[in-house]
């Protein structure tokens, strides 16, 4: 049995046994408390002298046509496996009490789980999409069910533009596996490796603009981003957490390991000017429209919307530098959204409201949390110490060096903005951390009791790698530096 | 064992069953649909017996059928879409005994699960014709089951306005079938498929005009048999009008049936020259139409019969993407597999309407509201067969769709799969209505809804078998290479 496998099935077992019964809570957290200590022994037992794919294990299921569901991870796969752990644990941990229909909640949160952690530990290309979509009726019920504000429309929004997105993106990997020659045909990543390598396979230029359009509305690249902030914003804690901090990261994964590795430069230096404009809107566009928000969860929403243009400067420099530094980005914005989800919510439990005009003084009343969030407002800055700071100025290195070999003007142009970015991301957390807990404190909010130790330990469970990986950055760097190079 | 003697036991279940009807006791008339799911069950084992076909020789017989895998499969696929809709009729009998008044209590209840077993015979028949008048004839047999079945509700008025609407345009839909098998016999003096294209091959540039004629009323008669673009519009009052395990018959089995009519004919006109890219244009054309039609008209729908016509219109058309792309040898596995998908999850999704709607009292989509609360089984299979006709993956309607898409791809229909991409799109608007529906709403009334064990049984089947398809396909295509 693979321990990959394990990993996979463990969250749909848990969710079997819950519709059978058993106690939610406890059979999801047990599921993901494994999962997070099976993640962790991965990780630290991946050989890296050795690199490459390792705990491989396959499956056939379509031979003739060359789909198999192979599992294996890598540096990167592992990375994100460990996100992708220890986030489902967090938000599982952070969860409230859920009054109606609480086996379902878990479900779905479990089935998001799977969804991602099956995506990540994928070589076979066709499983990685598959897992993926596993995720997208779960989102859609947890938003429709237990969200908040506008929940219908937003579940309705992100379900279509992510639907439609999928298979935009199906029909792009169906057309790379076309364009391969007929007899080496495979949706096997390593046989896709070693097709581009040692062959002239050149696909089209078109499948390059399916993929990034595809993976890129899935990870909210402008202009195709407005699902996100909408739906984070009223989706339940812990589902927007998944969804931020891992299922996101989705679409990077795939741009990493799929649109950057096979096609040729021509095609690539044709292109990511395009994409470097569309990252502009990102960074500056939305940045704007992040500091004009008057509430935390929309704060929040746009931020983590604004911070994937980080991410794809990195992919777009398209060099070591640039496309590690975007691989630790992933994984600190993994934490450092999925924690300012979960402080979002038990706010949001305590007062009712996210609104900065009715909030302030609050770190009176509730200290702890208060300092979390003023942790998570550092992170999520990118001050020294966080994996984002290391993260961001890895890929402004990586841009600089991508500008000074090519000598792109927009991409100079991109470089500004990202770092005008950050003073518009201090901007609008520091002041969200102002609004809500500084200045004098309302009457009504005197009495709120202070933060549960359990949203506590999640909340610093995620905070612990995010420190770890800021102040030794190698922790996360050698592991995805055996994949870029 | 010879071809033709499974369609004759079939015959023989059904006339058995009329038999049996009269000597068993008239209180318990679900005895009758298991026992014809019990028959039908024992015709589809003897199917996987070795079979030759009757006749060989192409030029003598009307009688001429095949036993290629194309048939075989769809033989087995009409088979076990009947026994499904068999055993969904006993739970559709309080239904019926509204609506029908018999004299004594039980009186016209086993002829509503016995008649699908006529229409099985005929359809069987169809499937492996190869033969203008035999497909004509098998045809006939089936849809004369099918005009009395929708109108079985002789007391409900919209069961009798779908009947005779059914009656009216299956009837022009007949006659535009004959007139046009006729001017292709007039032309080239054959009926035979087989034969079809060296007798085309040999006429003279002159009669291409009437056999193009011919050729296209056979298409019109065929689009209303499988619901495409601009021959659907029976399709939505019909469903709506008809029985529910009606409904779900035609939509799956009578659909069958005609696809591979219209491949078979594809199959044959394309070995002539001349007709190839005709053909194509025409097929493209019809796959369009049909794809923006029923995707986009699906939208609006409130009813949920209606919706799942509309649904059907719109697989009619991912199916005609599949039938444009026929010069790919993986075209026929991609059709076969789409429709043994189609099949689990829309019956699963007729069963589920079937027991919401007589529970609920209405078909209206508003009826599903809540269901998960009243019935999370049924609420779950709903989802899961909902998930699998929007297309998502580890379902067998994802797995239909990527193939199709796949061999569209192949065979440069750039075209068409950008659209399937936009209807898609639209499908997991429609389809997620319905899961809004029961996983959103709150109940009108939060009584359980009761579910028998036959029900709960086929739910188990029908699931697994959407779930089983999606994760591992290659049986059924094995099924048809």
């Amino acid at each position: 049995m693979s321990p990959l496998l394990l990993l996979i099935l463990l969250p749909l077992i848990a969710s079997l046994f819950i519709a059978a019964g058993a106690n939610a809570r406890r059979t999801a957290l047990g599921a993901a408390l494994i999962n997070l200590l099976a993640a962790i022994v991965l990780f630290f037992r991946y050989d890296l002298h050795k690199g490459g794919w390792q705990f491989v294990s396959q499956w056939h299921v379509l031979p003739k046509l060359g789909v198999n569901l192979i599992l294996g991870a890598d540096g990167l796969s592992l990375t994100m496996l460990l996100l992708a752990a220890l986030v489902t644990f967090s938000a599982l941990l952070v969860a409230p009490k859920i009054e109606k229909q609480e086996g379902l909640y878990y479900i779905s949160l479990l089935f998001i789980s799977a969804g991602v952690i099956g995506a990540f530990a994928s070589i076979d290309v066709l499983f990685l999409y598959g897992f993926h979509e596993l995720a997208l009726i779960p989102t859609f019920l947890l938003i429709g069910i237990w969200g908040s504000g506008d929940r219908q429309a937003a579940a309705w929004k992100a379900t279509i533009y992510l639907g439609t997105a999928s298979f935009v993106l199906l029909i792009g990997l169906v057309a790379l596996y076309l364009s391969m020659p007929p007899d080496a045909r495979s949706f096997d990543l390593r046989q896709m490796h070693d097709l581009a390598a040692n062959t002239n396979w050149s696909p089209a230029r078109w499948i390059y603009i399916l993929l990034i359009v595809g993976f890129g509305t899935l990870v909210s690249l402008f202009p195709f981003h407005s699902w996100a902030a909408p739906a984070y914003a009223s989706a339940p804690a812990p589902a927007a957490m998944l969804h931020a901090g891992v299922l996101k990261k989705f679409g990077l994964y795939g741009l990493i390991r799929i649109a950057l590795q096979f096609f040729p430069k021509e095609i690539t230096e044709a292109v990511n000017p395009f994409l470097i404009i569309l990252l502009i809107g990102n960074i500056g566009y939305i940045g704007y429209v992040t500091v004009a928000q008057k509430r935390l969860d929309w704060t929040v929403g746009y931020s983590s919307v604004m911070h994937m243009g980080y991410i794809f400067l990195g992919l777009a420099a398209f060099n070591v530098l640039g496309v590690n530094g975007a691989a630790l980005l992933m994984f600190a914005h993994g934490l450092s959204v999925a924690a300012a989800f979960a402080l979002c919510g038990e706010i949001r439990q305590r007062t009712g409201t996210l609104d900065y005009c009715e909030l302030g003084g609050l770190a009176k009343s509730v200290p702890v949390l208060g300092l979390l969030f003023g942790f998570v407002t550092m992170a999520s800055v990118g001050l020294p110490g966080f994996a984002n700071f290391a993260g961001e100025i890895l890929v402004f290195f990586g841009a600089a060096l991508s500008f000074y070999a090519h000598g792109d003007l927009i991409m100079l142009i991109a470089i500004v903005i990202g770092v005008w970015g950050v003073v518009i991301s201090a901007i609008y957390m520091l002041r969200a951390y102002r609004n809500i807990f500084w200045g004098p404190i309302a009457a009504r909010w005197e009495s709120l009791t202070d933060i549960a130790p359990t949203a506590r330990y999640s909340v610093i469970l995620l905070l612990i790698p995010l420190m770890i990986a800021g102040f030794y950055p190698q922790f996360i760097l050698k592991m995805v530096g055996t994949v870029l190079h | 064992m010879n071809t033709l003697l499974l369609e004759f036991s079939v015959v023989a279940v059904g006339v058995l069953l009329l038999l049996a009807d009269s000597f068993v006791d008239r209180s318990n008339k679900n005895f009758i649909s298991y026992l014809g799911a019990l028959g039908l069950g024992a015709v589809l084992v003897l199917s996987f017996l070795p079979q030759q076909p009757l006749l060989t020789d192409c030029t003598a017989s009307l009688f001429l059928s095949t036993a290629d895998p194309l048939s075989t499969f769809f033989i087995r696929f009409i088979l076990i879409a009947t026994i499904i809709v068999v055993l969904m009729t006993p739970s559709f009998v309080p239904v019926l005994e509204r609506y029908i008044p018999a004299e004594r209590k039980g009186g016209g209840i086993a002829e509503f699960s016995i008649l699908p077993i006529f229409a099985c015979a005929g359809l069987m028949w169809m499937v492996r014709s190869v033969d203008f008048i035999m497909i004509f004839v098998s045809l006939e047999l089936a849809t004369i089951s099918l005009y009395i079945l929708v109108t079985y509700l002789r007391q409900n008025q919209a069961s009798l306005e779908a009947g005779t609407k059914y009656l009216i345009l299956g009837a022009l839909s007949t006659g535009f079938l004959v007139y046009g098998i006729t001017w292709i016999f007039g032309v080239t003096g054959t009926t035979n498929l087989l034969a079809l294209p060296d007798a085309i091959n040999a006429l003279p540039e002159s009669a291409h005009t009437p056999l193009l004629f011919g050729i296209a009323l056979v298409f019109v008669a065929l689009s209303f048999k499988i619901a495409a673009f601009p021959f659907q519009f029976w399709v939505p009052d019909v469903y709506q009008g008809a029985p529910t395990p009606v409904t779900a018959y035609l939509s799956v089995a009578s659909k069958a049936a005609g696809f591979v009519v219209l491949i078979r004919l594809i199959e044959a006109l394309s070995q002539v020259p001349f007709l190839q890219q005709k053909l194509l244009v025409l097929v493209i054309l019809l796959t369009v139409m049909t794809l923006i039609f029923g995707n986009f008209a699906a939208i609006p729908q409130s009813n949920m019969k209606r919706l799942l016509g509309y649904s059907s219109i719109a697989h009619a058309g991912y199916l005609l993407m599949g039938v444009a792309s026929l010069s790919s040898v993986l075209a026929i596995p991609a059709i076969g597999f789409y429709f043994a998908g189609y099949l689990a999850m829309t019956l699963l999704s007729f069963l589920v309407l079937l027991l919401v709607s007589e529970n609920a009292g209405g078909d209206e989509i508003t009826r599903f509201n809540g269901l998960s609360k009243r019935s999370p089984l049924l609420a779950g299979a709903m989802l899961l067969s909902m998930a699998s006709l929007a297309g998502i993956p580890f379902t067998a309607g994802f797995v239909g769709k990527l193939m199709i898409f796949g061999v569209a791809l192949k065979t440069g229909h750039f075209g068409l799969v950008g659209l399937g991409c936009i209807t898609v799109a639209a499908g997991f608007y429609y389809y997620f209505k319905v899961v809004r529906a029961m996983y959103w709403q709150q109940p009108s009334e939060t009584t359980p809804i009761p579910v028998t064990l036959t029900v709960k049984l086929l739910i188990a089947v029908m699931g697994a078998a959407i779930i089983a398809l999606g994760i591992y396909p290659a049986p059924v295509i094995a099924a048809l290479r």
